[in-house]
């Protein structure tokens, strides 16, 4: 079993959640995060005083899927998530020991 | 047949009608004289017709100057601290709606309408002794006396509470709620008294008032007094940890801009309600409140989008706000193009004092109560002088010729912005001086501020142990 990790531009949710869908994946959890790479953030004025906002707005997707669909997955979000420009986020794919369904306990595969 | 019937209708209306009401309609002659009773009777349904009227605007208006305060200003207020401050800073402003109404009831009235002298008012109206609901000749004779009382004590309500911009996110709530109160005492009502009391040495109804000020609706009573004393407080407390190296932005936009509207909604019982009638003088005041508004939010955004390239909500906001602040002395004097010239100045100058000249002194007036509403009534107690205008509030009264005296500059009459001046100085120097005795006193008695380690945690946890936004 794989965990993705995609941090994405807001404004892009819809679309990569369409289709992860569409690629198969059931489990899917969204957080709104803040968050910064190599993009720089950008200034905000409230009554004159220029704040640099350098944490910006993105959210991040996390899902644990099966080994063998891991290509599809990851294709799934470049093709939705990609805009070309600086700022369109990353995706991290990590190792993940057990899947546990709380429910009835099922272990494994078949948990996710 | 048919048509005869219809030929008989038409005599019928033709002359019978006009016979019918000839015979109903009352002899022509001399009518017995009305009796004296019957003139009394007459005369005193006119008075209560008048008076039902001007109460229910009087009323209303006391409603939403109420409403300035909650949620008009707690929103305003609470939308531009950080997350962690929010409930602190709606408390401060909310604590004001119970402290200072049972102040009022017990002393506060008295010592602002009472009669005493021509600084402040005396003790006949303790525990609110003789304000009935008769009405009072000298505070809007056609309504009852408990109405001008409650009417008034909203304005003593958000005038402490606007002070509460200056020092958020820093301040002890025990501290604060007792010095807001002895605030209300040495400073409010005494400059209330002055210039709207009974024999005040700046009302313009006293007639051996030497120096009679123009304040329709608390420009010098209210947003001066509130304004300059913010810029003490912020200066005897200090800047707010981290400021102004880290950021502060305002944690919700939407609140402040939901407060914002409704301060400009309330502003309208405000201003418009302190003709404490129904008649054209309050029309002249709503009007006033509307253009002076709307050309203040106008040149303010006009202004930061020449400045810094783009035309910001909180501009628009805190154009608006300005605008209302500076046309409040004026708004039952001016005429509805002086308004709009009033505001357009107001937007200009605060926006001028906000963004520069504070960042210039470095004091940190964390929501800008001196730059808007200190500035705004500072300007609007000049400028009444320069635009008060007889055609529309005849101050001084008619000649004996039967036209008004001149009220202000634009009349004629350049000694009215004297007398504004004296006002406004008079105004600056109570401020002043009871603020900072006040704050020295509660500071070396209970503390003013808040421990660095409190103030890291918010106002919210520490103060109140409560939070405004939690996760569940």
């Amino acid at each position: 079993m794989l965990k993705i990790e995609a941090i994405i531009q807001p404004a892009k949710l819809d679309t990569v959640k369409e289709a992860l869908i569409e690629a198969g994946i059931e489990g899917i959890t969204v957080l709104e995060a803040r968050g910064h790479g190599r993009q720089k953030g950008h200034t905000e004025f409230y009554r004159g005083r220029e704040y640099t906002v350098d944490l910006l707005p993105k959210v991040k997707l996390e899902m644990v899927i099966a080994d063998a669909v891991r290509d599809k997955v990851v294709a799934a979000i470049l093709g939705a998530a990609r805009t070309g420009h600086i700022g369109d986020g990353k995706i991290f794919i990590s190792k993940v020991e057990e899947a546990i369904r709380i429910r009835n306990d099922e272990r494994g595969e078949a948990a996710i | 047949m048919h048509s005869r019937a219809l030929k008989s209708l038409i005599l019928f209306v033709c002359l019978g009608v006009p016979t019918l009401a000839l015979a109903v309609a009352p002899r022509i002659g001399p009518s017995p004289p009305a009796t004296q009773a019957e003139v009394a009777a007459l005369t005193q349904s006119i008075r209560d017709a008048q008076s039902s009227g001007d109460n229910a605007w009087v009323l209303v208006s006391a409603a939403l100057v109420l409403m300035m305060t909650a949620p008009g200003l707690v929103l305003f207020y609470g939308g531009l601290v950080r997350r962690k401050n929010i409930l602190g800073t709606m408390m401060q402003s909310f604590a004001m709606m119970g402290l200072i109404t049972v102040l009022w009831a017990v002393v506060g009235y008295s010592l602002a309408f009472g009669a005493g002298n021509g600084f402040i008012g005396g003790f006949e109206h303790l525990f609110l002794r003789g304000v009935t609901l008769a009405p009072n000749p000298n505070y809007g004779g056609t309504i009852p006396e408990q109405s001008f009382m409650i009417y008034q004590l909203m304005f003593a309500i958000i005038t402490p509470a606007l002070i509460t911009g200056a020092f958020a996110e820093r301040v002890k709530f025990s501290s604060m709620s007792v010095f807001l109160c002895l605030w209300s005492l040495v400073v409010y009502c005494p400059m209330a008294h002055m210039i709207w009391g009974v024999g005040g040495i700046l009302n313009f109804a006293n007639t051996a008032a030497r120096w009679p000020v123009f304040d329709f609706a608390g420009g010098t009573v209210v947003h001066i007094t509130s304004g300059v004393s913010a810029l003490v407080c912020a200066l005897y407390l200090g800047k707010r940890a981290g400021y102004p190296q880290e950021d502060m932005q305002p944690h919700s936009m939407v609140l402040s801009f939901i407060g914002a509207g409704m301060l400009w909604v309330g502003w309208f019982g405000f201003n418009a309600g302190s003709a404490l009638g129904a008649g054209p003088l309050a029309t002249s005041a709503f009007v006033n409140t509307q253009f002076a508004a709307a050309a203040a939010a106008i040149t303010w955004v006009i202004t930061e989008w020449l400045q810094n390239g783009k035309p910001t909500a909180l501009g628009a906001i805190s154009g608006a706000v300005a605008g209302l602040a500076t046309i409040t002395q004026a708004s039952g004097f001016v005429q509805p193009m002086s308004a709009l010239a009033i505001g357009a100045i107001a937007g200009v100058v605060c926006c001028f004092m906000v963004f520069r000249v504070k960042k210039f002194f470095g004091y940190d007036d964390s929501l800008d109560a001196f730059g808007v509403h200190g500035v705004g009534g500072t300007m609007g107690a000049l400028l009444t002088g320069l635009f008060a205008c007889s055609a529309i509030n005849a101050v001084f009264g008619k000649n004996a010729a039967g036209s008004p005296n001149p009220a202000g500059a634009i009349d004629g009459n350049w000694h009215q912005v004297i007398n504004q001046a004296v006002g406004m100085g008079i105004g600056w120097a109570l401020a002043i001086a009871g603020t900072l005795v006040l704050l020295f006193l509660v500071d070396k008695t209970m503390g003013l501020r808040i421990s660095a380690s409190e103030e890291a945690q918010g106002l919210d946890l520490s103060q109140h142990g409560e939070e405004g936004y939690v996760l569940n």
